[in-house]
């Protein structure tokens, strides 16, 4: 078992004949993901690798069934395909594109909440169910099946994290990253309540990050209404204030000082949590979990 | 990117908002000119981006020649919480009864614009919004229609703002949003608005941030960046196209992707060091990217050691093995001592390309990180 992604999943590809998107194409399909069409504007009728290119989402949709659609769009256009992922039949929409302007997202979070298609990312390196399908840019080869759910606003650290379990056996139901933006899609206590509802998924680990009160409103989730154990990360302990750390959304605000590392360890703390103070650590917590 | 005052107050000028008489000036001579130029009594103040000028002496109110010189002299070349202040803006004070706040940011969790108002003008807003957060009027902001004139009118009353001078500054505050949206700001805000004795509002602060990922469609503002820029190596990274951030410590810290960057600057603090810097060279890093961002940290004179920390996804470890070698080859002593680690993707094949004689390898983040720190506790 694993969350929103397996062996049905079948994968459009927006921005297929890009760069990008043509070898996180190939990645994927070697991975094993079933890649079904592709989705470039005036590109319709032409191949990628042997996958069949249509003009728009909705056609790729109905003529090859396609469920799931993975976004690399330069940022200017992103958005753009965003909401035509969200105004389509498929289910699923990962949004891989870092840059898309912010009020641009607001837009596309607007109607998101009319949408029956959830959103991963944007700014994110995907999601993976290991050996059934990975929907991104995340090195397949690190991954392991197995029982604990991983989530995670930032990529490299995911697969530290994922490391540190797949060095000691422990494996993967599902991993997701959900994006270093400030405004994102599926966010934490989204991810957490899909776990939770996951018979095969006996642990989690969260890995948060400095910026908004996403972790503070996982932690009460946690608290409220998770049996799943969950064991976190705060990366940004040393961040200064009013300093964007890489990503859009990794910024502790001056003055008051919100979205601080502390604030977040504390309220996970509070919730029952224990935060690894190393990735290494957090691996600890899980094993013991297990 | 923040504009400085003396941007925003141009932006604002252009919108239509009222913004007090003023000249940018380099010079204690400028200074004068300019304060002949608008009358007294002026306002002095220090171009810097920190919050609490004021209260650190960096705005001073004059009434005449003397006062200008001695008020531009101090302010001019003085270091204001670690910037030096090289321009002041000369601009006619504003004679006022009353200091109020407006402002438009982003509301993460709801992924909507928020605008707001409060009577509580001229001190710290978050102070207000922690401690007395009634004293705010919010209004969310549906960004397909934007601030609606009812919206602006309803934050003005439940605020508490005189009515006779409420029209204006439902004005003021319709006004922020739509710059707020046409300029793609993140935060915008007028801390305070002051109230004159004959009921206008009038904008005598003028904060705007810009949101870096939509300057491509913001040519104006884009062309103001180099000048917003602070310090000399952050303009350096800008330069390189780095993600950086410039901090007090001596271990310098590169690596790919911004949580784990992150995660490796908090370790060097969990074994005892201090970072130097945040430093992500980004996904799909090449040989160039790699030599440029040694060439960065080695160029922050506080760095006694750096740590290289890689877990590739993209990102292929041989690319960067070949890139670090390559930048140190170039040195006949290496500057300071260097520990990589290599991760993921290609990372055998880097580690084996590595010339062992200029770097020292290490397994693990944590071994990697703990050895950076010792470097610079002179354990070599």
């Amino acid at each position: 078992m694993s969350i929103l992604v397996d062996d049905d999943t079948r994968v459009v590809v927006q921005g297929i004949t890009g760069g990008e998107g043509q070898f996180h194409t190939e990645q994927m399909m070697s991975y094993g993901t079933n890649v079904v069409a592709g989705a470039v504007p005036g590109r319709g009728g032409q191949e990628v690798d042997g996958v069949p290119v249509y003009d728009t989402v909705e056609q790729a949709a109905r003529e090859e069934d396609a469920n799931a659609s993975v976004i690399f769009v330069p940022p200017a256009f992103a958005a753009d395909a965003v909401l035509e992922a969200l105004d389509s039949p498929v289910e699923l929409a990962v949004a891989i594109t870092e840059g898309i302007p912010q009020q641009d997202m607001a837009k596309v979070y607007a109607q998101l909440e009319v949408s029956d298609t959830d959103l991963i990312g944007p700014n994110c390196p995907g999601i993976i169910t290991p050996g059934e399908a990975k929907l991104g840019i995340l090195p397949g080869n690190i991954f392991a099946g197995g029982d604990v759910g991983l989530v995670s606003r930032s990529g490299t650290l995911t697969y530290q994290v994922v490391d540190n379990l797949t060095q000691r056996g422990i494996g993967q139901t599902t991993a997701i990253g959900i994006g270093g933006d400030p405004i994102i899609g599926t966010d934490f206590v989204d991810a957490l309540a899909y776990f939770e509802d996951d018979p095969d998924t006996k642990a989690v680990a969260m890995c948060g990050e400095i910026g908004g009160q996403d972790e503070e409103e996982a932690a009460a989730f946690i608290g409220d209404h998770m049996d799943t154990p969950v064991a976190g990360f705060i990366a940004g302990r040393t961040a200064p204030p009013g300093k964007r750390m890489g990503h859009a959304g990794a910024i502790v605000s001056g003055g008051g000082g919100t979205g601080t590392a502390e604030s977040k360890i504390q309220a996970l703390d509070d919730a029952g949590v224990p935060v690894g103070d190393t990735p290494n650590e957090v691996a600890d917590h899980i094993e013991a979990f297990l | 990117m923040k504009l400085h005052e003396y941007q925003a107050k141009g932006v604002f000028a252009g919108a239509g908002l009222p913004v007090p008489e003023s000249r940018l000036a380099s010079t204690v001579d400028e200074a004068v000119a300019a304060a002949d130029e608008i009358g007294y009594p002026v306002a002095v103040k220090a171009q810097v981006q920190v919050g609490g000028r004021g209260k650190a002496g960096g705005i001073e109110l004059v009434e005449n020649e003397t006062e200008t010189r001695e008020a531009a002299a101090a302010i001019l070349g003085m270091d204001l919480k670690g910037l030096h202040v090289d321009r002041v803006l000369v601009e006619s004070a504003v004679d006022f009864v009353d200091e109020l706040y407006a402002g438009v940011t982003m509301d993460r969790a709801k992924g909507e614009p928020v605008a707001m108002v409060s009577t509580e003008g001229g001190v710290d807003i978050e102070e207000v919004a922690a401690e007395n957060p009634d004293a705010i009027a919010r209004e969310h902001v549906d960004p397909a229609s934007g601030l609606q004139p009812y919206q602006a009118r309803r934050a003005v009353f439940e605020a508490g703002v005189d009515r006779e001078v409420a029209t204006d500054v439902a004005r003021v505050l319709t006004t922020l949003y739509d710059l707020w949206a046409e300029r793609d700001a993140t935060e915008i805000e007028v801390n305070p608005v002051m109230v004159t004795a004959d009921d206008d509002a009038v904008c005598a602060d003028a904060v705007m941030n810009v949101d870096d990922d939509a300057l491509f469609r913001q040519s104006e503002l884009a062309a103001m960046e180099e000048e917003a820029a602070g310090d000399e190596l952050e303009a350096k990274a800008n330069e390189y196209g780095f993600d950086y951030v410039r901090l007090s410590g001596n271990v310098g810290i590169i690596g790919n992707g911004a949580g784990l960057v992150m995660t490796t600057l908090d370790l060097v603090d969990y074994f005892g060091g201090t970072p130097a810097n945040f430093l992500d060279i980004g996904g799909g890093a090449k040989a160039e990217r790699v030599t440029n961002a040694l060439d960065m940290v080695f160029s922050d004179e506080n760095v006694d050691s750096v740590v290289f920390n890689i877990f590739g996804g993209i990102t292929r470890g041989d690319e960067v093995a070949k890139g670090i070698n390559e930048a140190l080859a170039q040195f006949d002593e290496i500057p300071k001592p260097v520990v990589v680690r290599l991760a993921g993707t290609n990372a055998t094949e880097g580690m084996e390309i590595l010339n062992t004689d200029l770097v020292t390898v290490e397994e693990t983040l944590e071994s990697a990180v703990e050895r950076a720190v010792e470097y610079t506790e002179g354990n070599q």
